[in-house]
């Protein structure tokens, strides 16, 4: 046999085309169909149970809209119709949060979890796909399923609250437990949630203690955007004025003397002289001595050199919110996945 | 065309070299047994060789100089990982399907006959199958691929007797059919004894013995004689490994080719190649590499047939 030079061989490796990727689709379709059939499973039944309370919701709404002629009695109907089915959707869609979290953390954190877990990474990685082109092939499908998946549940999502918010509910769309729900955000999170997960899957090679982590990351994530990101997507109002448009989020309200927050205990001394406790800045309670003629205690603190500053969202700002949100999620995505394929082609095994 | 071939090649884990200067140079047409008891590196080696680690120091090419984990390399080397891991909840065919679609070659006739012959049902869930048939199943995706080098880490340590002989049975038999190139580690010599025709005897890391079998065998010998004699040998002789008795001494020597002239009173017998594996892991200072993989390196880019 002649001498094969290094040259010559490199030649050779480039000369092999790459196997086409449509090779990957049985295989990851045969690996994970038991997986997307639990996520379809898991919003199926709670597509089941919205579609059900949802048609009759929207029934008992139907006969609120067609109350004419529009006058206090209609807006009583409006008012028991939102007592008798708000409270309940609100917990509904407030469970419904942690969707995203169980299709990231069961769903997806063991997608790459399980082959390290159980070895099988020393067979996949050694065929002649190659383990990047073979991990791009399993996550890109299983990432779109998914989010796809949540997508299509939002709809539904949002047909079902549709009766809420036009009976005039307080909380609008931007509220935080609808907004996850709603538009693009639903989607987006669970795609951000399978990208938490195949990466905590690849890092910690374990199938439990991922699944751990990506809860615990989705949580993390979720609370900080909550709480310190979302209301900085645009710049709040603020506003003095009592009358805040309808189903606004209000992220802030607080009562102000001489451009300084005003304590409890400075409200009580005011309100002292009418007799009325202030619990909170927002609840009076009136006492034996408190004139009958006072009317709002809020009015009479205004009247007192008070100012109450009130710090919110309009609800007209949900779809440039759900584009910011969207947005970066999507971004965030792609670099957790783009980590996911650079650690496995770099982990040692 | 050296299938396996590195040079100063070093894997660090952590504070730990799991392998440290490994110098080798293996030609193809071989069925090399890689032996060496446990944490010897074995395993590193084999992972570095099929791509599934990169090295810390040195360089590893395979069939001729492919970077290992290159495409080409991928291409043409079938690795079964030690418990052969398969895909529990897949069933044989589903596993010859994924296997197929994975690789450029795949011989589904061969595979097919090959599970019919052992009596492999294609309907049966991989984790179901008994640890021997999880191993042929494994054995026969390997080798439908058409590789040419086979590389088994510790194929049999799970398997009873009966089941090594028939999983050796299929390796010798695509030995003999194709001509594949086999690569074999285990910490049990004697399993491979009569399959190898090359050994790679590693050590703490490193290897220590490389060379063709009958080289080998051909290069040392054991010679027996009075005990009180023995210390004279040991200084004078390139002596491997001394065991004493209270009258005799039994010493492996490696003679390199040197006459079979015994002392008076010495007995020269010729060496088994576990008596030798042995006796080189018995002192795992002691040991020079012998000739073969030395003058291999010299010349590492050369063919060796």
């Amino acid at each position: 046999m002649s001498t094969l030079t290094l040259p010559a061989r490199a030649e050779h490796d480039a000369s092999l085309r790459r196997l086409p990727w449509q090779r990957m689709a049985w295989i990851t379709w045969r690996q994970h169909r038991l997986t997307l059939a639990g996520v379809v499973a898991l919003l199926g039944v709670a597509a089941a149970y919205l579609l059900i309370t949802g048609l009759q919701m929207h029934d008992a709404y139907a006969a609120v809209a067609a109350c004419r002629p529009h006058s206090d009695i209609c807006g009583q109907a409006a008012t028991n119709f939102l007592d008798t089915y708000a409270p309940g959707v609100g917990w509904v869609l407030g469970l419904m949060q942690v969707i995203p979290a169980l299709i990231g953390a069961f769903a997806c954190a063991p997608v790459l979890a399980r082959e390290l877990e159980t070895g099988t990474y020393r067979y996949a990685w050694t065929q002649g796909f190659g383990r990047a082109r073979w991990t791009i092939a399993k996550l890109v499908p299983l990432a779109l399923a998914v989010t796809i998946a949540a997508g299509a549940f939002s709809v539904l999502v949002a047909w079902y609250v549709q009766p809420i918010f036009a009976a005039g509910d307080n909380n609008g769309p931007l509220y935080p437990t609808l907004f996850d729900l709603l538009g693009i955000a639903l989607a987006a999170w669970t795609l951000t949630a399978f990208a938490i997960g195949v990466l905590a899957g690849v890092l910690i090679r374990r199938v439990i203690p991922a699944i751990f982590a990506t809860l615990a990351g989705w949580a993390g994530l979720a609370f900080v955007t909550g709480l310190f990101l979302r209301p900085h997507y645009a710049a709040p109002v603020v506003t003095s004025s009592a009358d805040i448009p309808a189903q606004a989020w209000l992220i802030n309200q607080g009562w102000f003397r001489g451009g300084t927050p005003a304590s409890l205990d400075m409200i009580n001394s005011t309100l002292a002289r009418v007799d009325v406790r202030a619990l909170t800045p927002e609840l009076f309670q009136p006492g034996p001595a408190t004139p009958a003629s006072l009317g709002d205690p809020g009015q009479y603190l205004i009247q007192h050199g008070f100012t109450q500053l009130t710090t919110y969202q309009p609800a007209g700002r949900f779809w440039p919110f759900q584009l910011i949100e969207g947005s970066w999620l999507l971004a965030l995505s792609v670099v957790l996945i783009a980590a996911t394929v650079w650690v496995v082609r770099r982990r040692a095994a | 065309m050296n299938v396996i071939e590195s040079n100063g090649l070093g894997k660090r884990y952590g504070a730990n070299w799991a392998l440290r200067e490994c110098s080798l140079a293996i030609p193809d047409g071989h069925v090399v047994a890689l032996v060496g008891p446990n944490g010897a590196g074995k395993t590193t080696l084999l992972n570095l060789t099929v791509g599934l680690t990169t090295q810390t120091a040195g360089v590893v090419t395979v069939l001729g100089g492919l970077a290992a984990g290159s495409r080409g390399a991928l291409d043409g080397i079938a690795f079964v990982a030690q418990d052969t891991p398969l895909y529990r909840n897949l069933s044989a065919a589903d596993m010859l399907h994924v296997t197929r679609n994975l690789n450029r070659h795949f011989d589904d006739r061969y595979a097919r006959a090959r599970l019919a012959e052992l009596g492999i049902a294609l309907d049966r869930k991989a984790g179901k199958l008994s640890g021997g048939q999880q191993a042929q199943l494994a054995l026969t995706l390997a080798l439908a691929r058409r590789p040419e080098l086979l590389v088994l880490d510790e194929p049999m340590a799970m398997l009873d007797p009966l089941a090594r002989h028939d999983f050796m049975a299929t390796v010798m038999t695509a030995v003999a059919d194709h001509g594949v190139s086999v690569v074999l580690s285990s910490h049990v010599l004697a399993e491979l004894e009569r399959v190898a025709d090359y050994l790679v005897l590693m050590s703490g890391g490193s290897v220590q013995v490389a060379g063709e079998v009958e080289q080998l065998l051909a290069s040392h010998r054991v010679l027996t004689g009075p005990a009180s004699e023995a210390a004279a040998y040991t200084e004078r002789l390139n002596v491997v490994y001394a065991r004493r008795g209270e009258a005799q001494a039994h010493l492996l020597v490696r003679t390199d080719g040197m006459t079979d002239q015994a002392p008076p009173g010495w007995e020269v017998h010729p060496v088994s190649l576990e008596e030798l594996t042995l006796a080189y892991m018995r002192d795992p200072g002691a040991a020079a590499l012998p000739g073969p993989a030395r003058a291999a390196l010299a010349q590492p880019m050369e063919a060796t047939n």
